[in-house]
């Protein structure tokens, strides 16, 4: 088949840096494509020099349809049928789901009266194609995060869609909702669109990509067809390197719990828990998304107060009773998501490194030493290996397996004996998850607790002690990680 | 059916009930309340207040505030004083129009400045209205105006329908009224049916979306703000109208009980959300309050304390409706 897009020479230029190097790359009508690649690699750009947003270096040439461009306007890539879909959804919250389907035809018909007959029937005929079935007349402000992506996906429906990009869609989705988006998906390549993908998940990519570009510092390693692919050799195309997760040091001896949970139960959340870490132990929690991991997390930290159940500390009893006990406990909680949960995106990095521990810089007169503070958040960065261009800089300009650090940094500061994290690798390159897991063993050699939530099974098979499986709010299994592990987990559990 | 149902649910179908109650309430307290006289009377004195609040909604709607509209009314007013004591041949058409396009003007002015300097909203219009107050002191030296021709004089007498009392005495439907009426119509005309209004609804709901989406963010930021400037001009008129004097702090603090009646008319502060319709309730709301109030010889620092109130509760009842719908999901 022809392509539908061939791109050639595609050259981009920041100052200092060069974003892409004479990238190559095509796509064919139809194509289910995923591009992949680290933080940083320009996979980005190349997804704006489509859309038009960024301009190729001259002696570009771009071929769509056999129309050729020297780069890309915004209004040429929407003429062209190119959508792109960015992880933080253009979406209305205030108006109703047909009215932001058809939103783009207000622009299209010459008379300014809207049409609210033919808004609700290209809406309709639009959601009839991706099978979306909620009430159009609903606000889009209350769907879920997974309901709001499909509407966008339909929005780009109206019009002439050809080629639609979707930027990490599966980040913040349960599997049911990937699975509707993979439907949707489909639903498009029968009709002849291609989709270009950009996501982290291995296992994502390997299920629905047809081609696999690998996209490191700017340049394209190469164009593969999954079956070609393994996570091991994904991995070493998109770093370059290759990755040796050494299961955690064994614990010497018995060295005593730190945490203790006995029947721990939350009506409607989670129901006789009873868990135990040690000293220096790693626990992963597994289970789907919604079978009560993140709620059990948040009553340990105080957050979400079980009805019944005692939990203990070093072998004390104790009521947690806020997120202030349990600091005070030494335990400390990252949050899945960092993004409303764990960073002021706004502030300085110094800031957010430092917000928990305020109080280890005031003098005696009350006042915040700022030369200390400054000191020791710069420690934090070296230690953690945070690429960062000043302290001062906003949190926002760290990419996101930076702002996962910071996040980390943060509650590390607080020199916990019990470290929560959840799903602390979401959205993360390759790269800056494999320092996330050696840094967590490390913190465990130290004596530290540690329980790894997660819903990536091989994440937490390589990097804990212990495995528990939870299940509609009950521990349900238990198993010490070995060869046959996964296995064992996806035919009991259908876990993948 | 199902229009009627749904309206029913709304946050103004609240606002119907509560004036309802209302009037009830007053009725039964002070049976002079209610009468056809009294509420045409309500409407009349209220129109000015009204054509702001239709502005102001614009403003919120597209994400925006302003504070400056009432000061923006007084230059109108002091311009259209001026040129009927002035020039009092001349015709009319440009003693309506002029303070229009001022108002126009201003609000374009302020639409511009929070756009370039991207400052927040709030800040500038607090300073614009300082400038404006601020020279229109020095340039009229807080002289009043008054005396205007007599068609100014007569026209806001002007009744469209009317009967006589039971003392003879003529009353009906104001044409302030129904100017203030035909401002609202073609407002909801302009929201609900030109993409116009559903692309400042947009921005309003979120406006990096309605940027990517190809939306003249400026461009709808001097449409929000010049619409509150027109109706701030034509306020200014109505006003004028009304007391048939120009004075300098007349209409000072109006800016905070016509922000409070579009938001007890159930549009949100962030933006993106609210009605025409909504919006001229809580304008006869407030209005009705003050009225019976007056009645029933409240004193009127006590009216200040009910006005307050009555918007408390209704956010109540707002945030109560909006929870519940999120759980309806």
């Amino acid at each position: 088949m022809e392509n539908f897009i061939t791109m050639r020479n595609i050259c981009k230029n920041y100052i200092g840096v060069q974003a892409l190097k004479d990238v190559d790359f095509s796509l064919r009508h139809g194509e289910i494509h995923c591009l992949v690649g680290g933080n940083g690699s320009g996979k980005s750009t190349l997804i704006k020099v489509l859309s038009g947003v960024v301009k190729p270096e001259p002696g570009a040439e771009i071929i769509i349809d056999g129309k050729v461009f020297s780069h890309l306007s915004v209004q040429d890539s929407i003429d062209q049928g190119i959508r792109v879909i960015y992880q933080d959804l253009a979406l209305f919250p205030n108006l109703s789901i047909k009215e932001n389907i058809a939103f783009f035809l207000y622009g299209e018909t010459k008379s300014p009266i809207v049409d609210w007959k033919m808004v609700d029937q290209r809406a309709r005929a639009a959601m009839e194609i991706i099978g979306l079935t909620i009430n159009p007349d609903r606000k889009v402000g209350s769907l879920t995060i997974a309901e709001q992506q499909l509407v966008e996906i339909t929005r780009s429906l109206v019009g002439e869609l050809k080629l639609l990009i979707l930027d990490e869609p599966t980040a913040s989705l349960t599997r049911k909702e990937v699975n509707a988006l993979f439907e949707a998906i489909y639903k498009l390549q029968e009709r002849g669109i291609s989709s270009m993908f950009v996501s982290h998940k291995m296992n994502e990519i390997f299920e629905i990509a047809e081609k696999v570009t690998v996209i490191r510092d700017g340049e394209i390693i190469g164009v593969y067809p999954p079956a070609e692919l393994d996570d091991e050799k994904l991995v070493f195309l998109m770093t370059g390197k290759s990755f040796q997760t050494e299961p955690p040091e064994p614990i010497q001896g018995d060295p005593g719990n730190i945490l203790e949970t006995r029947a721990l139960t939350k009506a409607g959340e989670f129901e006789n828990v009873s868990i135990s870490v040690k000293k220096g132990e790693i626990v992963g929690i597994t289970g789907l998304l919604g079978a009560g991991r993140t709620e059990l997390a948040l009553s340990i930290f105080g957050m979400n107060h079980a009805d019944s159940g005692e939990i203990f500390i070093d072998g004390k009893k104790q009521d947690i009773s806020s997120n202030v006990v349990a600091r005070k406990l030494g335990i400390a909680y990252v949050p899945e998501d960092r993004l409303s949960q764990g960073v002021i995106l706004d502030q300085p990095i110094i800031e957010n490194l430092t917000v928990t521990v305020f109080d280890k810089f005031v003098d005696k007169f009350g006042l915040m030493n700022m030369k200390k503070r400054r000191s020791e958040a710069g420690q934090m960065v070296d230690d953690l290996l945070m690429k960062i261009s000043s302290l001062d800089a906003p949190m926002r300009t760290l990419s996101g397996g930076n702002q996962q650090k910071g996040v980390l940094a943060k509650w590390l500061a607080t020199e916990p004996k019990i470290l929560i994290l959840d799903e602390p690798t979401v959205g993360i390159d390759v790269y800056a998850k494999n320092s996330v897991y050696e840094l967590i063993k490390e913190l465990a050699k130290e004596g530290m607790g540690i329980i790894l939530i997660s819903d990536e099974i091989l994440e937490v098979l390589s990097n804990c002690h212990r495995v528990l499986v939870m299940q509609q709010g009950q521990i349900v299994y238990e198993l010490t990680p070995g060869p046959d592990s996964a296995d064992e987990l996806l035919e009991k559990f259908n876990l993948a | 059916m199902e229009r009627i149902k749904h309206s029913l649910s709304t946050s103004s179908a609240f606002l119907v009930y509560l004036l309802i109650i209302m009037i009830a309430v007053f009725t039964a307290i002070n049976p002079n309340f209610f009468s056809a006289e009294n509420f045409l009377t309500i409407l009349r004195s209220s129109s000015y207040s009204g054509i702001f609040a239709i502005g102001f909604l614009f403003v919120l709607l597209s994400g925006g505030l302003d504070v400056s509209f009432a000061s923006i009314a007084t230059i109108g007013q002091y311009v259209t004083g001026t040129i009927l004591i002035q020039i009092p041949g001349m015709p009319w058409p440009i003693v309506v129009i002029v303070p229009l396009i001022v108002g126009v003007l201003l609000g374009s002015f302020n639409a511009f400045m929070i756009h370039k300097l991207n400052a927040p909203p709030l800040i500038i219009t607090i300073a614009v209205q300082n400038i404006l107050f601020g020279v229109l002191q020095f340039i009229t030296k807080g002289h009043w105006l008054y005396n205007f021709p007599k068609w100014f004089n007569q026209f806001p007498l002007t009744l469209v329908v009317s009967t006589t009392n039971a003392n003879g005495v003529k009353y009906g439907l104001s044409v302030l009224t129904v100017i203030w009426f035909a401002v609202a119509l073609i407002a909801a005309f302009i929201l609900n049916r030109t993409i116009y209004g559903r692309r400042l609804y947009a921005m309003g709901g979120n406006v990096e979306a309605a940027r990517r989406a190809g939306i003249n963010i400026l461009k709808y930021r001097i449409f929000a703000y010049g619409f509150l400037g027109f109706c701030s001009g034509l306020a200014g008129l109505v006003h004028t109208m009304v007391t048939q004097t120009v004075a300098p702090n007349t209409l000072v603090g109006n800016e905070f009980y016509t922000i409070a009646a579009v938001v007890l008319g159930g549009a949100s502060i962030f933006g993106g959300s609210g009605s025409v319709f909504g919006t001229v309730l809580g304008v006869i709301i407030m209005a009705v309050l003050t009225n019976a109030l007056t009645i029933m010889r409240v004193p009127a620092y006590w009216h200040q304390a009910f006005l307050g109130a009555i918007l408390i509760g209704s956010m109540a009842v707002t945030a109560a409706n909006s929870r519940r719908a999120m759980k309806k999901g």
